[in-house]
């Protein structure tokens, strides 16, 4: 089966359910939702089926000038299933987080206005697919515009609540501004290789003259790319458009869509570190972003009370720690993992951690009607279970040993020290006990205070499966993190 | 079979969780890892302890356990005996049983799971798994201030925790391997500037685990906090832990690097010895005494390990560190645990509020005051055994021609620390138990037999160390 076949699939079920869910009058709209997720658990298999033209090249459809902008590796394979496992999950949180999308859409208690929730994930989940195969800036682009614009709808889908509208309106506006830079800086390097195509950009590297237009173009698409993965410069949209967006958006936002923004940056730095005329401005550029990433993300994040907006400077923290990683530039060898690889594995760890966290978050906003850490007091006592799990989340995001969180944490420092990049390891060790500090908050809260009265949490079905199994994974990663390693190779 | 010892109490904590009966579920588990720890000390030297799968092939990890030597037999042993202890003492907050003796076998699983690894990736990532539920069981079951000392120690050991790991990844990257053995091999690949770097590093980590002064403010406060459960693994067992760390990771890897800061190293076990001892007479309460006192006798392992830093093949140090951590970690348990009685019977642990508790109480004053006299060092006890092997491992290969060298004058000053422990030893016994009774005392119920259990355990193990030290000795030599 040709790959593409996966996007054009996710693209179909997407468009037939949203037709579907038009033009079938039922009262309920779950049914959208079950359908959508299990069809994305489906093509998380067809996944491990699809090859590229590569491994058939007698084929009708190996000629096809669709390859010139797309193309099918290991790497494109492991995005495609992470897009496809986030989206999956984000939609089984969106069917237990339907009371609340609801309340706030049209004809508000009834569920008619959250059909379309679901469909518009596959959508955007399509674009992510597409993006871990771009191999040309224009595909890139176009791709990228396609998760941007359905986030647009996403993060302001509540639309009788001010804060969805407020995020939806700074999110266009900070997107609308990102995307400017991102096309300004692929018109310099197109201006100054000749091509679009990141092949082509390898091939004209040595010709070229005008280095500084070159790294100016560079320069302008990072920073584009930044407000995709919220690193600084871009990261001001962040806290705001998470705590305002509904909870399915912000933790598609923090996890699937932070993970394209990653997969664009691999595939668009991969010409440019190889050759020796841009690798060490490229590095230190990243070098540079991890940092102020870093000082950002988590010193912002420790005088927090929300627990949402919390996980949204939590995400700007990762990012900077992603960032590590990708400025060490470490490629695959004998002993070490490579940069490529290690952000790969952060990112499969950060899906399992703050999906979870976002499971509990989402039954704590409908169950407490809140999202501030002084909603989780007491969660020890009524509920040991879930705060059980959510005290392993939070331990993973902060990096302890022995979950999931500490061994991708553990890449980017190896191989930043490889690299000898001691002034960014300098200041994400005091990232990452600034970490502890502010994730180990909330544990405090759910432990060490007393309730108050705040009711008991019922786990619904989906998110009792999920969680747990989440947090098992978070657990295991921990302890044997092979098997997604094997996934990348 | 190492694999076994890590893995009962983890079982056993998910049992709990998982609704087993939560008091003899910890009991059973803690009593069958204490009978394979006893069996590992006649046949640890055999391959069948060894367990190793990969888990990380870039760069290589091991889920690997195994005996290195004996100071892994005995550590192990330590920590399931006071687990043993631990989980026979304290009252449970009616409704959390579950939590607090799944706290208890977490800490023990932790620490066992160090004390035995060979793989640096794990030795520490099993210390870190040992300290959550420390954290959350001060803070949730502590006595007194308890949200703010227990978010106190998870600040401290957090930053702590992170200093280590600096130390550690760096040694992992230039000798090229976890395996500790092998890294241990490769140790000539460190080179001597960054040696001194590393042993900082290494010194400042394990050092704040060990509250090595000045990084031990947050000791006394948290164990006068801690439940009595919790006070006794983490005093007794998990403080070991970077003790345990100095000898086996930083001794052989960064020689030269410790050598360079063996005068501060002196000056920082004489603050612990002198200065927090002194500390430790000023106390009014007998639970924040403990904790001082723990503290200080820190002091004399560190005084052991700087013997070995100063004379590399001196084969004292080492046996008398290993045994003053086995002898301390025993009776500090059981001093805490008899704490924890006393307040049952007397309701308070303030030294002023107390008097004559031994004519109620007979069978507690015993049992307090053997473990009293063992802290002080008294001979036959297994401190005693400890503390002159250290003193005299202090003089190993010393040249009375050439003057006292700064090992030796430490040696000489912290010797007056014994005559600090018994001044606040025996002060606190007189206070508790003798004198005339006053109300909370007159009619203190005496342990019974289910309390006293744990504490007889304890104390039958420091007279059989004390009076054959060679138990241990034969496994350290």
């Amino acid at each position: 089966m040709p790959a593409y076949y996966l996007e054009a699939l996710t693209l179909t079920l997407g468009f037939v359910l949203l037709l579907a869910e038009a033009f079938v009058p039922t009262k309920g709209k779950s049914w959208v939702g079950i359908a959508a997720a299990v069809g994305i658990f489906g093509l998380i298999g067809l996944c491990f089926l699809a090859v590229g033209p590569d491994s058939k090249p007698d084929a009708a459809w190996a000629s096809w000038p669709l390859w010139n902008f797309y193309q099918f590796d290991t790497l494109a394979r492991f995005y495609k299933i992470f897009a496809l496992v986030s989206t999956g999950l984000v939609i089984l949180l969106a069917l237990d987080y339907r009371k609340i999308l609801s309340r706030f859409t049209d004809h508000p208690g009834s569920e008619n206005g959250t059909g379309e929730y679901y469909p518009l994930c596959l959508i955007a989940c399509a674009g992510m697919m597409f993006l871990a195969s771009a191999k040309d800036l224009a595909g890139a682009f176009v791709a990228l515009e396609l998760v941007t614009v359905t986030f647009y709808i996403l993060v302001a889908f509540m639309r009788r609540n001010v804060g969805s509208l407020e995020a939806g309106v700074k999110y266009l506006i900070l997107g609308a501004l990102s995307t400017g830079f991102l096309v300004y800086g692929i018109a310099w390097v197109y201006g100054s290789t000749g091509t679009m195509s990141l092949q082509g950009i390898a091939e004209a590297l040595p010709a070229v003259h005008n280095k500084t237009s070159l790294l100016f173009g560079i320069a302008l698409v990072l920073v584009g790319l930044c407000f995709k993965i919220g690193a600084v410069p871009m990261q001001v949209w962040i806290p705001d458009v998470y705590q305002g967006a509904p909870t399915p958006t912000t933790a598609f936002l923090s996890v699937g869509s932070k993970a394209a923004g990653f997969i664009l940056l691999i595939r668009f730095l991969d010409p440019f570190l190889a050759s020796e005329l841009t690798r060490a401005p490229v590095l230190t550029i990243l070098s540079a972003l991890c940092i102020a990433t870093l000082l950002f993300g988590n010193l912002a994040a420790i005088p927090q009370t929300n627990f949402k907006r919390l996980l949204a400077y939590s995400s700007i923290a990762h990012a900077g720690f992603l960032l590590l990683a990708l400025a060490a530039g470490g490629s695959e060898t004998e002993t070490s993992l490579g940069s490529v690889n290690a952000v790969s594995f952060y990112l499969a760890t950060y899906l399992v951690m703050t999906l979870g966290v976002f499971f509990i978050l989402a039954q704590v906003r409908i169950q407490r009607d809140g999202e501030a850490i002084s909603d989780f007091d007491g969660l020890g006592k009524t509920d040991p279970l879930s705060a059980t799990a959510l005290t392993v989340l939070l331990a993973a995001l902060a990096g302890v040993p022995l979950t999931a969180g500490f061994i991708g944490k553990f890449f980017a420092f190896s191989l930043a020290v490889e690299a000898g990049l001691w002034l960014p390891i300098g200041v994400a060790f005091i990232a990452a006990a600034a970490g502890f500090y502010y994730y180990l908050n909330v544990v405090r809260a759910m432990w060490w205070n007393q309730p108050n009265g705040r009711s008991d949490i019922d786990l619904p079905a989906i998110t009792t499966v999920c969680l747990g199994s989440l947090t098992a994974l978070a657990l295991i990663l921990g302890v044997w993190p092979q098997p997604v390693l094997e996934l990348l190779k | 079979m190492l694999l076994a010892i890590v893995l009962i109490p983890l079982l056993a904590f998910v049992a709990i969780l998982a609704g087993a009966p939560a008091k003899r579920t910890a009991m059973l588990a803690s009593a069958a890892n204490l009978l394979i720890a006893i069996y590992s000390t006649i046949s640890w030297n055999q391959d069948f302890w060894n367990f190793s799968v990969p888990v990380l092939a870039k760069p290589a990890i091991h889920l690997a356990f195994g005996f290195q030597d004996g100071m892994s037999v005995v550590m192990v042993l330590l920590a399931t005996l006071v687990t043993l202890a631990a989980v026979m003492t304290g009252d449970t907050p009616p409704g959390r049983e579950r939590l607090w003796y799944g706290s208890s076998l977490l800490i023990s699983a932790g620490a066992i799971g160090a004390f035995a690894a060979t793989d640096l990736f794990f030795f520490y990532a099993f210390h870190e798994l040992a300290l959550i539920p420390t954290f959350l069981m001060i803070g949730m079951f502590g006595r007194g201030n308890r949200k703010t000392i227990a978010w106190t120690i998870t600040i401290y050991l957090g930053l702590g925790s992170v200093v280590l790991l600096a130390g550690l990844v760096w040694l992992a990257n230039l000798t090229g391997s976890f395996d500790i053995p092998t890294m241990i091999e490769n140790a000539a690949m460190v080179d001597a500037a960054q040696q001194k770097s590393i042993a900082a590093l290494l010194i400042v980590g394990f050092g704040s685990l060990v509250s090595l002064f000045p990084f031990h403010s947050w000791a006394a406060p948290a164990y006068a906090s801690a439940p009595a459960p919790i006070s006794m693994l983490h005093a007794g067992v998990l403080k070991k832990f970077g003790l345990y760390g100095l000898i086996r990771i930083a001794l052989p890897l960064v020689p030269e690097g410790m050598h360079s800061w063996l005068n501060v190293l002196l000056v920082l076990l004489l603050g612990n010895i002198l200065w927090v001892g002194w500390l430790a007479i000023a106390q009014k309460r007998l639970d924040y005494l403990l904790g001082t006192s723990s503290v200080m006798h820190m002091g004399y392992i560190f005084l052991a390990i700087a013997a070995l830093v100063a004379v590399p093949g001196n084969d004292l140090a080492k046996p008398a560190a290993v045994l003053l951590m086995f002898a301390h970690g025993v009776s500090i348990a059981l001093l805490f645990c008899l704490a924890d009685q006393i307040e049952n019977a007397t309701g308070t642990l303030d030294l002023e509020e107390m008097g004559g508790l031994a004519k109620s109480a007979p069978k507690l004053a015993f049992l307090f005051g053997i473990a009293t006299m063992a802290s002080i060092g008294l001979p036959g006890l297994a401190n005693f055994a400890g503390e002159v092997l250290v003193f005299l491992s202090a003089f190993r290969d010393y040249d009375p021609t050439s003057g006292l060298g700064p090992v030796q004058i430490a040696c000489i000053l912290s010797i007056w620390g014994v005559v600090i422990s018994a001044v606040y030893g025996l002060r606190a016994f007189r206070r508790i138990f003798q004198g005339p009774t006053v109300k909370s005392t007159d009619t203190a119920p005496d342990a019974s037999l289910c309390d006293r259990l744990p504490a007889i355990l304890l104390t039958v193990t420091l007279f059989v160390i004390g009076l054959y030290p060679n138990l241990l000795l034969s496994l350290l030599r």
